[in-house]
């Protein structure tokens, strides 16, 4: 013990003990610091519940359930109806149109750089699409209304209304006249937004595919598409779906790239090229000028939007925590 | 050739043909976006755009110069809190809790925050902030878009943490160091660009985000440094001009998209960068 206290003594004028507490007032100061802001993360999520539902309370006391299905939005009548069907209706058609052109392409695209790419071109083509999905979506909000809107409205959408006229149930969904602002356009703008995230994840769970089951399906003659189709795709499905899963947890969110395009209109028509609203549209375009049940009415919207895209988004994180597991295993 | 064989040869190519086609397709995607926001926005590129304040209605003179300096400020601001707690926090279920119980539910939740919508933190920011303040105010704006980086920086930090190897971390313990100082002073250090690449990340994901900022930090036609007020920023400015009847505001509003596209790909490519560094070592 004399030995050591004197080398200590000899490289300053601190005592050990003195050292060691100092030592640890800095451990368990910055163990606190970390866990406590680990602890603020469920703060956040606690007070965006707490804050949606007491700012929501108001318009759920005055329409209960009713505002479920209740289409006519009237903010200025006397006293306010409001209902929810219109947004939710948007949300859903915007979402699910997206997603049908979304995934096939993304996957499209992530086959094409796992399997068919030359190598040279993996890395730009990979960038481009990730480049894709870090531009910010007021910018394909913009682009929608300016350039996409005006040029599908002239072109693709009388084509689609010429072809399905008369046609039973298609000839409803595809009627005129041609919108600038519409459901189909706010859908494809949503589509070009959420593909990169499905390409890149989808790239990141064919990877998981051990080689030697690629291999082996292709020494036994398979083609590249039998490869992906028997090997790739059952190994990784799950993989795939919670991507999927993620992206259509953004397209439900996604308000910049919708509101310019989509046309805020509550009414709820047939026809996709008619213009209608989403729920993040609707709180954009109405919430800064709102006030009382109006504004009750908005929070109650970003209300359940926030429910429907946690549910979504939870089973998406599951099931990708699954295939981590499998993998890790 | 055998027929099966052929017809399997045959649908092989067509798949093929369409995957190429899907990649064509998204890389032609962005190029449109690139080329139309490029022309656009460089012809109406000009130094006033940088020297002047937004235009009242109507005008044909002035530029962004509130704006972007509202938006620095805020983003920095945004990211200067969020940052370190998203870094404090990473380092929590990275370092100390890896085999906590409390650490799969952060974990979890964060990754929800992380792709939560964005309007639904300016909802929270609004009852939580804008309510309380009585009024719309810069700080309020800086607060949502530190909410938004939080997530990021918390799942970047953990991920480089946890690619620090063991090792290192005992060899220091053995040596004598506390705890604190071996996260300080190895694992940081160790992790350390994938932790800067994390931080920039963020920062290009809040420097475009619009909606959480509509209701918060608003707008302001005015030059204005005080963060009790509204503030100008660059994207709820495009916002609103790009709905003008302005020719002039519209074109205000290209050159202002132009201007936070370019930060953003910057940004993005940066980390990439850095990211690509760290790799080859």
């Amino acid at each position: 013990m004399a030995v050591e206290s004197n080398v200590i003594d000899a490289a300053g004028p601190y005592d050990r003990a003195k050292a060691l507490s100092a030592f640890k007032l800095g451990d368990v100061t910055f163990y606190w610091i970390t866990r406590l802001s680990a602890i603020s993360v469920l703060l956040i999520l606690g007070g965006i519940i707490i804050s949606l539902v007491v700012g929501a309370f108001p318009a759920i006391k005055e329409y209960g359930l009713s505002f479920l299905w209740t289409q006519r939005w009237a903010p200025s009548a006397d006293p306010p109806v409001l209902g929810a069907l219109g947004p939710m209706y948007g949300t859903l058609v915007t979402s699910f149109i997206a997603m049908l052109i979304a995934i096939p392409v993304g996957l499209g695209i992530a086959i094409f750089l796992t399997e068919l790419c030359p190598q040279w071109l993996r890395r730009p083509i990979g960038m481009a699409v990730e480049l894709l999905a870090g531009i910010p979506s007021i910018i394909y909000g913009m682009w929608g209304f300016f350039v996409l809107g005006p040029f599908l409205a002239n072109t693709f959408q009388p084509f689609m209304i010429r072809v399905f006229d008369g046609v039973p149930v298609l000839g409803a969904i595809f009627a005129g006249p041609p919108s600038y602002l519409s459901l189909f356009n706010a859908a494809l703008i949503l589509a070009i937004m959420v593909l990169p995230f499905i390409t890149s994840i989808s790239v990141d769970v064919f990877k998981t595919v051990p080689p030697v089951l690629k291999e082996a399906a292709y020494g036994v003659g398979c083609t590249t598409w039998e490869v992906v189709r028997s090997v790739v795709i059952p190994y990784t499905r799950v993989g795939i779906i919670g991507g999927i899963m993620l992206a259509l947890g953004r397209a439900l969110g996604e308000t910049m790239a919708v509101t310019f395009i989509i046309g805020n209109s509550f009414r709820i028509s047939s026809s996709i090229f008619a213009p209608g609203t989403t729920i993040s549209a609707a709180i954009a375009s109405e919430f800064a000028e709102s006030d009382g049940l109006h504004q009750s009415g908005l929070i109650l919207l970003g209300l359940l939007l926030f429910v429907l895209t946690f549910f979504v988004l939870a089973a998406a994180r599951l099931m990708l925590l699954r295939l981590e597991q499998k993998a890790g295993r | 050739m055998n027929p099966i064989y052929s017809r399997r040869r045959r649908k092989d190519i067509v798949i093929r043909g369409l995957c190429i086609a899907a990649a064509a397709f998204g890389v032609t995607w962005l190029a449109l976006i690139l080329i139309t926001l490029l022309y656009n926005g460089l012809t109406g590129l000009n130094l006033q755009v940088f020297t002047e304040n937004t235009p009242p209605p109507g005008s044909t003179e002035g530029g962004l110069l509130n704006a972007i300096v509202g938006s620095l400020i805020m983003t920095v601001l945004g990211v200067g809190i969020g940052a370190p707690l998203g870094l404090f926090a990473g380092t929590y279920l990275a370092e100390y809790g890896r085999n906590d119980k409390l650490t799969s539910v952060i974990r979890f939740i964060n990754d929800i925050l992380l792709s939560a919508p964005s309007i639904i933190i300016g909802l929270f920011i609004y009852g939580a902030v804008v309510v309380p303040m009585r009024g719309f105010s810069a700080i309020a704006g800086s607060l949502a878009l530190a909410v938004i980086v939080i997530p990021v920086v918390v799942r970047t930090t953990e991920d480089m943490l946890l690619l620090v190897p063991n090792p290192l971390r005992e060899a220091a313990s053995a040596l004598g160091l506390p705890r604190s100082l071996v996260i300080k002073r190895i694992a940081y250090r160790a992790a350390r660009s994938g932790l800067i690449t994390g931080v920039l990340l963020a920062t290009a994901r809040v420097a475009g985000e619009t909606a959480p900022l509509l209701f918060t930090a608003l707008s302001n036609q005015f030059f204005s440094l005080s963060l009790n007020k509204t503030m100008a920023n660059l994207p709820v400015t495009i916002n609103n001009f790009v709905q003008s009847p302005y020719a002039y505001w519209k074109q205000l509003a290209w050159s202002g998209a132009l201007l936070i596209t370019l930060t953003v790909l910057a940004l993005n490519i940066g980390a990439r960068i850095l990211g690509a560094e760290r790799t080859a070592k």
